[in-house]
């Protein structure tokens, strides 16, 4: 089957390739790109595990086609970080509140939280119960990754007060 | 978990693809916002030897009003329903379904005309545009035709598209003043176990004008409840027994047993729903 040349930006670096139709943006990013923040689960679109944000909005990356992202930007977990390293906000507060234990399905959490908390800069427990229930955790029963979402908020909205 | 070979194809434009369905037939499957099925594909559920990816058409994707009718482009994403004013105000019932899809990364990506044309009973869209009287338009390279909501969903997953078809744009006439979207699943944004899509109209003197009930998730297609609705018209909507009504909805229906629900629970709870339903629309109608 024919390959198809690819132009994405990921993480903010232009990337060209070669790509079989077939490849998924997971498995492009993953095995091409070598960014192995980005994990499959399911691999059907179930467990989030590989969500990443295209144009800023977040999607599962094992639902695309690598060949599909001509022209948008991609950021996976390893753009998150600040850039003179370290852990961003989001990251920081899944540390501090316990939210992750094996920290398999972290990447995802970390990605899909990270857009919902720029929708949703004040949101109540519901709403993030809600924004978290596409991601599944085996370890923690999410307390703390709720917790962790809600100390982001509180250290955020502090931080404007200041 | 990887799907097959395939070619891949991204037109720019409707009538290119419609040229590229044409010429595949049923060795082409169109490629919306893919969360059914990519799925489809990985699990080797289906292969096909050409996807034409209607993602970079921009003509598809809009939301837009003529006098009384609402037009949706296919590849408006149902992030993109959930946000709009104008869905919010003319078609109501389309926008309180929308938060049921899925999750937020699913409706990221997921499109109406994609939502459609998978046909999957237990999803919110069919239903709704069953609950509308919504029409379908189809087009090929042969030509354009509407398809009424009521004669689109043939049987899980079929419609009456035909392999060179793409559904284009759906369409929603009037406004009701109330309704509600309620289903029950096992976690939010599973498929509905059972669900009702419900809209209602009053008359001057606060009569039921017309109630439109959408069962989803019961039976292989969305199914209207069609019985229910014309025994209610005319009724005085503060004497209208709801609950009465919804287990009216069920009366005819057979309802599927399948390893997530068996068909007396799923009439139970799409019975209980509907009744809900029915009473919050009323609500929102004498409130408005």
């Amino acid at each position: 089957m024919a390959e198809h040349q690819l132009e994405v930006m990921v993480n903010g670096q232009l990337v060209t390739a070669m790509v079989e139709p077939r490849l998924t943006l997971a498995d492009f990013l993953r095995d091409r790109l070598r960014l192995t923040g980005t994990h499959l689960g399911c691999e059907h679109g179930v467990c989030g595990a590989c969500t990443v944000l295209a144009d800023g909005a977040a999607i599962r990356s094992c639902l695309v086609f690598a060949v599909q992202m001509q022209g948008v930007a991609v950021a996976t977990v390893e753009g998150l970080t600040p850039d003179g390293g370290g852990l961003s906000d989001v990251q920081e507060a899944f540390r501090a509140e316990h939210g992750l234990q094996c920290g398999f399905c972290t990447p995802g959490f970390v990605v899909s939280v990270t857009a919902f908390l720029a929708e949703h800069p004040d949101p109540s427990t519901d709403q993030i119960r809600d924004g978290l229930s596409g991601n599944l955790c085996r370890c923690t029963g999410y307390q703390g990754i709720v917790r962790a979402v809600q100390a982001t908020v509180r250290a955020r909205q502090e931080a404007r007060h200041d | 978990m990887k799907a097959a070979p395939f070619e891949y194809h991204a037109p720019e434009t409707p009538d290119e693809a419609l040229g590229l369905l044409a010429q595949f037939g049923d060795e082409a499957k169109v490629l919306a916002g893919g969360q059914s099925l990519v799925p489809v594909l990985a699990l080797r559920m289906a292969r096909f030897e050409h996807l034409v990816d209607l993602n970079r058409i921009p003509a598809l994707r809009y939301v837009q009003v003529d006098n009384d009718v609402t037009r949706v482009g296919a590849m408006t994403r149902h992030a993109a329903i959930g946000g709009s004013a104008e869905i919010r105000s003319r078609v109501p019932l389309l926008a309180e379904a929308t938060p049921h899809i899925g999750h937020f990364q699913i409706r990221n990506r997921g499109t109406i005309g994609g939502s459609l044309s998978h046909a999957d009973p237990g999803a919110e869209y069919p239903a709704v545009a069953l609950a509308l009287d919504a029409e379908i338009v189809l087009a090929s390279a042969r030509g354009t035709r509407t398809v009424p909501a009521a004669e689109f969903f043939t049987g899980t997953f079929t419609t009456v598209a035909e392999p060179d078809e793409v559904l284009t744009e759906a369409r929603f006439t009037g406004r009701p003043q109330g309704c509600a979207v309620l289903e029950l699943a096992r976690r939010h944004g599973d498929f509905a176990l059972a669900g009702v899509a419900c809209a209602v109209e009053l008359n001057s003197a606060g009569r039921i004008q017309s109630l439109r009930i959408a069962l989803f998730g019961v039976a292989s297609t969305p199914v209207r409840a069609t019985a229910a609705e014309q025994a209610a018209r005319g009724a005085a909507a503060g004497e209208l027994d709801p609950e009465e009504v919804g287990r009216a909805a069920l009366a005819g229906v057979s309802c599927v047993s399948d390893l997530h629900a068996d068909a007396g629970y799923r009439e139970r709870v799409a019975a209980h729903l509907a009744g809900q339903a029915i009473r919050q629309a009323l609500q929102e109608a004498r409130n408005g």
